[in-house]
């Protein structure tokens, strides 16, 4: 019983600092709708400059809390660099590119903070004053998590009273209801922007600053934050600080008492609640829909058209030496090319969901993972032929891709990507936690390809010849029926209703099609490797897949294309050229966000366009 | 018999009674006008009869079918055409495409997953086209078509389903004043000829009173007058309604 009392007490500790983080992310996205996938790297530079501040200052308290709250505003002020050097110039551009711009954010700072402070961990002092503990119910409990447990509620009581007692806060609560509107009322909504994001990446910083006592200062806490402040603020209601509130309650607890009552599926439990909270409340607990954009027409995708000769003929190009020039390579080279393939198959299937289909996802890796572990676990406990198993791979991967996406496809925009991210989360841990029948985190090991497609180099072209045609199906499919009831229901679902198109089916049915895509991918890359690991479900991989899609383009299916190949060899590249790849990477996706806001294929597209006068 | 019948159509929001208890029918081939100030209730209206709003109470029945609450698409599928007050097609395909999408919905074969569509549909498409005088601009986007174009592509989306009822909402707006009478001459030719009914609403008075077999007028949710342009001209209680606004007697 007391150690209930305690673990209560320790899980409001940690909704504290989950709300802090998330409260920032939460009013940044209600006033500007930018998914900030950087707001964890923010956290995690808070707590590196609170260490640097606070070691640095003279001990005891003007040190310490003068480190933490400096550490806090030089952490808004680099938000508000961010804002003003990057995120400003794309507020135009799609909601998914803001947040590829974000990613590379996250990249760059993860970089420059290995440069800063170095790989190993760093431990703080602790907090003066608040060093031992108190006596509850009879069980020691520390002074330091009970000051957390005060700062949550303070900092919501502060910000509610910023945002319903000063002018500055009815303009952030109107731009968070309707930001067009106060636009055409005359307010500088640049100056809003710049300030909610100091503000908002303020409380990031402090959030980070205030766990120097509690934990190690790691350099991976920028992601396994973010997670988290995601699933808080979308639980919540994007946009809503009390659902943020309510939602780092519920989930803190969570935590606290998931490890004493299922200790199994400590890392699911979240996913699962988030995913349950989403399918019951599309918007989140206290969230309410959007106010639909004005002007219709005024952000149409462009006309699909055949492909432009020049474009024809590269491709083949490209075909002839993909086929001709192998065999005078050598095994690793192969190797890279087999990979070269299925990705570009794992980016073309995630495009039928994000350009024609107009969803997002940011799970797909799932599918990927779930036709590796097809083909694996065929493989394994049937002793089936790797045809088997390759045949096996689409069909798992299409299953689960109609059971997930029976729910993921009924939200929009934000909610309908977290949503495929919980269930890209679920299947992960499923895949770590269930070892006796999966390994875990020791993966199947021995998933080789039959010896006829032992050599490298068969295995190279059955690998070829496999995602070519897949591609190509995808490829027919966009200019077939189906891909225009996908378009028809992006475009206007008021109109595709109206003319007998059932929006929800087409969804459903072309997210399940991509599912299976990308389960031939993950099955041919299971072969490949001869193993299969639960990071093939992971975060990191469904994030390749979107910036594959991205940086070529989502309009036509040479975007992705092109995207993979270039993604894939440039990270290929660049880790055997430098430690610092990320940094490269990120300062390479920022730039390219902000020069060619149509991808590298939509670039091209339009420079051949404009040179042949036919806009 | 009648192509569309109304009886007893009701819906409130919250507090406010939007429509009120109205009954009314259409005849194959025949005009009707849905008029009243703002606020009436004549979008509230059209969207029961389509199946985007599900009426509190009352009937709709199409061909004497009770079509009461089920989705647009399926009251689509019964043969109801639909243009919006607000223009909405897809504006990343052509005119062309636009229009091969309704037939291709008709014809159910957008399941496929092979042919590819710019060979599907594509003369009847372009019949359609034609005939709303739109076949020069076929190739072009939707996306980029002016305003009057896209009302007049909506009502060739709208009879690719061969309807037995078109629904058009404010088919005018947005259009200059030659262009209002010739389209909305051509819906009424292309109504007679084939046999729709057109239950459509206007604001523009020219429009009404030059095109309309009969009129509607609610006022509050409820009707106040039915009857032939000149009855209804002449109905004190109309007359009331548009008081000091002069619309109804046609002057500008």
């Amino acid at each position: 019983m007391e150690n209930l009392v305690l673990q209560a007490l320790s899980g409001l500790a940690s909704a504290s600092s989950l709300f802090l983080v998330a409260s920032g992310l939460t009013v940044i996205f209600g006033v500007s709708r930018v998914v900030n996938f950087a707001h964890g790297s923010l956290y995690m530079l808070g707590a590196y400059l609170a260490w640097t501040l606070v070691t640095t200052l003279p001990r005891g308290h003007l040190g310490f809390w003068g480190g933490v709250i400096g550490a806090a505003l030089l952490v808004g002020l680099i938000g508000l660099l961010v804002e003003v050097l990057l995120l400003r110039r794309i507020y135009r551009a799609p909601e998914l590119f803001q947040l590829l711009a974000t990613f590379g954010v996250v990249l760059i700072v993860q970089d420059l903070a290995l440069m800063t402070w170095g790989a190993q961990d760093l431990l703080g002092p602790r907090a003066p004053g608040l060093r031992g503990s108190v006596e509850i119910v009879g069980l020691r409990f520390p002074l330091y998590e009970l000051f957390l447990i005060g700062v949550g509620p303070v900092v919501l009581a502060l910000l509610w009273l910023l945002f319903h007692r000063t002018r500055w806060g009815t303009l952030v609560r109107a731009a968070t209801q309707d930001r067009e509107m106060v636009g055409a009322l005359g307010v500088n909504q640049r100056m809003l922007f710049t300030s909610v994001f100091f503000l908002g990446s303020l409380l990031a910083g402090l959030g980070g600053a205030l766990q120097l006592p509690r934990e190690s200062v790691n350099l991976h806490m920028d992601l396994s934050i973010i997670t988290e402040a995601f699933v808080v603020v979308v639980v919540g209601g994007l946009g809503s600080l009390s659902g943020a509130a309510l939602a780092a309650l519920l989930i803190g607890e969570l935590h606290a008492f998931g490890i004493l009552i299922v200790p199994k599926i400590t890392l699911v439990l979240v996913f699962l609640v988030m995913a349950l909270v989403l399918v019951v409340r599309p918007h989140g607990l206290l969230g309410k829909p959007e106010a639909a954009a004005r002007g219709g027409q005024g952000s149409a995708e462009p006309v699909i058209g055949p492909a432009p000769p020049a474009l024809r003929w590269l491709a083949l190009a490209a075909l002839a030496v993909a086929v001709v020039l192998p065999p005078f390579l050598g095994d690793y080279a192969v190797s890279v090319l087999t990979e070269l393939a299925i990705f570009v198959l794992f980016a073309a299937s995630l495009h039928l969901i994000m350009g024609p289909g107009g969803m997002a996802s940011f799970g797909h890796a799932a599918y990927f993972g779930l036709g590796a572990y097809g083909a694996a676990l065929a493989a394994q406990w049937l002793g089936a032929p790797m045809l088997a198993g390759l045949a096996l791979a689409p069909l798992m991967a299409g299953i689960f891709g109609l059971v997930f996406g029976y729910f993921c496809v009924r939200l929009s925009g934000v909610y309908a990507a977290m949503l495929t991210l919980a269930f890209a989360q679920i299947a992960w841990s499923v895949a770590f936690q269930w070892v006796e029948v999966t390994g875990g985190d020791n993966g199947i090991l021995g998933v080789w390809p039959d010896a006829w497609a032992a050599p490298k180099l068969v295995y190279y072209y059955l690998a070829l010849a496999l995602c070519l045609g897949a591609t190509l199906f995808l490829r027919r499919v966009v200019h077939a029926p189906f891909g225009y009831a996908l378009r028809a229901q992006r475009d206007s679902t008021l109109r595709a209703e109206a003319i007998g198109i059932d929006a929800f089916r087409i969804r459903w049915l072309g997210f399940a099609l991509a599912a299976a895509a990308a389960g031939i991918a993950g099955g041919l890359f299971a072969y490949g490797k001869g193993s299969v690991f639960p990071t093939y479900m992971g975060i990191p991989r469904s994030v390749d897949a979107l910036l594959m899609v991205l940086l070529g383009g989502v309009q036509t299916l040479s975007g992705p294309i092109i995207g993979a190949l270039a993604f894939t060899g440039l990270q290929e590249q660049l880790v055997r050229l430098t430690d610092l790849w990320r940094l490269i990477l990120g300062c390479i996706i920022v730039l390219l966000v902000l020069f060619f806001p149509q991808g590298l294929a939509g670039a091209a597209r339009a420079r051949w366009e404009a040179r042949h006068g036919d806009a | 018999m009648a192509t569309l019948e109304v009886e007893g159509l009701t819906k409130s929001f919250g507090g406010v009674r939007a429509v009120q208890g109205v009954t009314f029918a259409v005849e194959p081939g025949e005009m009707l006008a849905l008029i009243g100030p703002n606020g009436a209730g004549k979008s509230t209206c059209f969207n029961m009869l389509n199946g985007q709003l599900r009426p509190d109470a009352g009937r709709v029945r199409l061909m004497g079918r009770d079509i009461t609450g089920i989705a647009p698409r399926q009251v689509w599928r019964l043969g109801v055409g639909r243009t919006f007050q607000i223009t909405a097609t897809f504006g990343s395909m052509t005119v062309l495409e636009n229009v091969q999408m309704a037939l291709l919905s008709h014809h159910r074969r957008l399941g496929q997953l092979w042919r590819p569509v710019a060979r599907m549909d594509a003369a009847p498409a372009r019949a359609l086209l034609d005939r709303l005088g739109m076949a020069d601009q076929a190739a072009r986007p939707c996306g980029i078509l002016a305003y009057g174009d896209l009302k007049r592509v909506e009502l060739a989306i709208a009879l690719a389903n061969e309807p037995k009822l078109l629904l058009m909402d404010e088919p005018t707006a947005g259009m200059a004043p030659q262009e209002r009478v010739s389209l909305m001459a051509l819906t009424a030719d292309i109504a007679r000829e084939s046999g729709i009914a057109v239950l459509f609403t206007e604001h523009d008075m020219d429009v009404v009173f030059s095109h309309a077999d009969r009129i509607l007028v609610l006022d509050r949710g409820r009707l106040i007058a039915e009857g032939e342009p000149a009855v209804v001209r002449a109905d004190p209680k109309v007359r009331e309604v548009y008081l000091g606004s002069g619309a109804v007697t046609g002057a500008h």
